[in-house]
């Protein structure tokens, strides 16, 4: 390398180009190759965005608008006539209200009544102590969108769910997330906790449980479809046993509904457990053994020393389960095709199925709509509290 | 970390204490026994469902049909015949959809993790300060000039122009020269007085009646864009932007399919592997940015600086020193990549029907046969199917227990 030419151009990265260097160019390539380097900020970067404007940000908006609007295929192109909120209304209050949200009809059981006016007592003590001790406007705004959608979505459990009555696929999709997800969640935890145990054979354990990571998750539907048979699958001699070999887990609401849940959790688990047995393999011994020698115990331990130095990448990891987990399609489509009724449909089921019928707007309507619940509660949760968590750290 | 259950410092004339851990980062004798329990039962759980897979393939019809048998050789006689109708009967779809998916699996996570690491290297190194008010402030005008064509029949050509000269004057106005924040406020108050007299003026005013009311909208909204634009630029650096490529995961498929199928289906790219591979690619870009730049991140900036004097562009700085360095990420990624790109089912759902049919989507279509599902076809499919992923994950965990996940989680 040749010292002497170092001196001038350290903020421009120019072709200073000292003959026999290591990286010298060509002399002939030299005036184009200059050119490109000036450009090479811009050369960077402009694929991934051009790719993300084009084919992310301008159908997003474009998706926006045609749910605005009625769409029909026709010969050589689409007619479109612009019709305002007329999809949505359909979908919140009109004839599809039942596809998506459930039967609303009937009023509300005791039951629901009670879980409404505790969820909303509840997030108005939350409100109120967020103002009194530390008060911005734009926490508050956020904080008056999460409060308002927490609601929504109690009520919408509570006319539905609560009163004994059949739900749709928004319901469904959040049944799916917040409780399926943050199930498979534990588990994995779980099993990486024990996998940190000092006990033997723990590198041959956390092999084989990443395997399931492997199988394809079309796969996986049918295997499970193969397994939870009731007349081959390999558990049918034990029903027969128990007397329940006329059931069929495929023509009821919940007994489908888990077995959509148990499928992804076995596709899942594998993905949390490897990510959570690093983060804990990361966590200090020190501390730990100082804690068990002032006689902690185990639950202690893991409360409050091992849990707050994982918390964030825990947070993050249940972050990325519910933003994957919106966007569930291929497991329910093969094993129940939706079934029984609509009691397994997602919400991105749902606007595939309008898709197939040639309603597009409709279908957009669905997927904006899936859109606005998975933003609120995505962002709602990464504020509220991964960004708590990785303050405190 | 400890590996010893550290029993030799326990005295042997003892008598076992069930619930007390025998040393330090030890472990009760029931808490073992429980820890084995559950680990060995989720090995069953993981396994079960693998061999009941593998053995279906190996089963005839009969075996299937009639009640299920459990262990081959025992129960019954392994056959080949799904095999056979798989790989030598219904060679060409299987072979078809096959060759679909490696090609579109291969060529889209090539695509991908190129322009990925190409953009997560530059949001590294590179500083960048995006006039993004003044996109906005220019989309929004823009969007002004198409309301006032498409509401008022103004002519496309004047339309253009004058949004355009009211984009450069408020450009030059506030974003390029930079006024102070009082100047700010009282040209933004004027013309929202202005807008608010319009608003109104329907009132007093029958001509105005029509047009009024919009056309100060238009203006608020426009002024309050200005504003925006002008407090925006400057603030938005390498951060936001590698933060709004990665919250494009967030966005669900179903929500962008719609258009781009519209859009292919115009240019005829429908059913063919390009609009696969590009999907693919977009799709699964967030997540190669997010894992290159936190690896990225950790390489030692020392040896770009002395490259750099030696006068090297910085195509070939990134080409000789940061993809050689940054490999076991660039591995890790890629293989990631690769594994999501292959199981992907929504996307080409919508975007192929028989030509670009991947291998999911065959799979899927076989449910609605009118036989009802040959599940030992079905297994051979899936064993088929899941083989070169075995292969690759095996490749990958290597990667993942050195944490590269993990470091990107944490960022």
């Amino acid at each position: 390398m040749n010292t002497s030419e170092i001196a001038p151009n350290k903020d421009r990265p120019g072709p200073v180009a000292p003959a026999g260097s290591l990286f010298s160019a060509s002399k002939r390539d030299s005036a184009w190759s200059e050119w490109v380097d000036r450009q090479s900020r811009t050369l960077f970067i402009s694929p991934a965005v051009f790719l993300i404007l084009v084919f992310s940000i301008f159908p997003l908006v474009a998706s926006l608008l045609i749910s605005f609007t009625r769409i029909r295929p026709r010969v050589g192109g689409y007619q479109i006539r612009w019709v305002g909120l007329k999809n949505f209304k359909k979908l919140f209050t009109g004839s599809e209200q039942s596809h998506l949200l459930g039967t609303m009809e009937g009023g509300i059981s005791l039951l629901g009544w009670t879980a409404i006016i505790v969820v909303a007592a509840l997030l108005l003590w939350w409100l109120y102590r967020y103002v009194r001790q530390e008060f911005k406007v734009v926490g508050f705004i956020g904080r008056i969108v999460t409060t308002a959608a927490a609601l929504a979505f109690t009520i919408l459990f509570a006319t539905t769910l609560l009163s004994g009555r059949q739900f749709g696929t928004m319901p469904m999709t959040l049944v799916y997330v917040l409780f399926g997800c943050s199930l498979q969640f534990l588990i994995g935890l779980g099993l990486a906790y024990v996998c940190t145990q000092p006990i033997r054979g723990r590198a041959f354990f956390s092999t084989l449980f990443f395997i399931p990571i492997t199988i394809t998750p079309v796969g996986i539907a049918y295997q499970w479809r193969m397994l939870a048979d009731m007349n081959k699958g390999p558990v049918a001699p034990l029903w027969e046993w128990m007397g329940l070999g006329e059931f069929a887990w495929g023509s009821l609401a919940w007994p489908a509904r888990s077995m959509v849940m148990i499928s992804d959790a076995w596709m899942w688990i594998p993905f949390i457990f490897v990510v959570m047995l690093a983060a804990l393999e990361t966590v200090s011994r020190d501390l730990t053994e100082a804690a068990e020698v002032d006689g902690a115990g185990k639950w202690l331990i893991f409360r409050d020393i091992t849990l707050p130095q994982i918390a964030p990448v825990a947070g993050t990891i249940l972050l990325i389960r519910w933003i994957e987990g919106f966007k569930l399609v291929d497991i329910p489509n093969i094993l129940t095709n939706g079934g029984p009724g609509i009691a397994t449909e997602t919400l991105t089921m749902h606007s595939w199925t309008q898709w197939r019928t040639l309603d597009f707007a409709g279908s957009s309507a669905v997927a904006y709509t899936l859109l606005f619940v998975s933003v609120v509660i995505c962002v709602s949760f990464f504020n509220l509290v991964i960004r708590r968590y990785s303050r405190r750290q | 970390m400890g590996t010893g259950t550290g029993t030799k410092f326990n005295l042997p004339h003892r008598q076992t204490r069930w619930f007390e851990q025998s040393s330090i980062g030890g472990m009760s004798p029931l808490g073992k026994i429980i820890s084995y329990f559950l680990l060995l039962f989720w090995s069953l759980v993981v396994l079960f469902p693998i061999y009941w897979l593998c053995i279906t393939a190996f089963k005839s019809m009969d075996d299937v049909n009639f009640g299920p048998v459990y262990i081959p050789w025992v129960d019954f006689t392994p056959s080949l015949h799904a095999w056979r109708n798989i790989i030598v009967d219904d060679m060409a779809d299987v072979a078809s959809a096959y060759f679909n998916s490696i090609v579109i699996a291969f060529f889209s996570t090539i695509f991908c993790v190129m322009v990925g690491s190409l953009a997560a290297y530059a949001l590294v190194r590179i500083q960048y300060r995006p006039k993004f008010g003044s996109i906005m402030l220019f989309a929004l005008t823009l969007a002004a000039a198409c309301v006032a064509i498409g509401r008022w029949g103004v002519d496309w050509w004047l339309g253009i122009a004058v949004g355009l000269a009211i984009f450069f004057f408020l450009w030059r106005a506030a974003v390029k020269e930079r006024f102070g924040n009082g100047q700010m406020s009282v040209v933004v108050g004027i013309f929202l007085v202005v807008a608010i007299v319009l608003y109104f003026s329907g009132n007093f005013s029958p001509d105005f009646e029509k047009h009024g009311k919009t056309a100060s909208i238009i203006l608020a909204l426009v002024v309050v864009g200005w504003s925006a634009a002008h407090w925006i630029n400057g603030r938005v650096g390498n951060s936001d932007i590698l933060f709004w490529i990665i919250s494009q995961r967030i966005l669900p498929p179903v929500v962008v399919v719609l258009p781009v199928y519209i859009m292919f289906q115009r240019i005829g790219l429908l059913d063919t592997h390009l609009a696969l591979i590009i999907a693919y690619a977009v799709v699964n870009l967030p997540i190669v940015v997010w894992l290159m730049h936190d690896f990225i991140a950790t390489i030692p900036i020392d040896l770009e600086e002395s490259a750099q004097l030696d006068g090297s562009s910085r195509f070939r700085i990134f080409w000789e020193i940061i993809l050689p360095l940054s490999r076991p990420g660039l591995a890790a990624t890629t293989l990631l990549t690769l594994i999501l790109a292959w199981n992907e089912y929504l996307l080409a759902a919508f975007l192929s029907t028989s030509k670009a049919q991947t291998l999911p989507i065959m799979v899927s279509a076989q449910i609605s046969q009118e036989r009802g599902i040959q599940w030992w076809n079905m297994s051979v499919v899936i064993i088929l199917m899941i083989i070169p992923v075995i292969i690759m994950a095996f490749l990958l965990q290597r990667f993942i227990s050195k944490g590269v996940l993990l470091g990107a989680v944490k960022g």
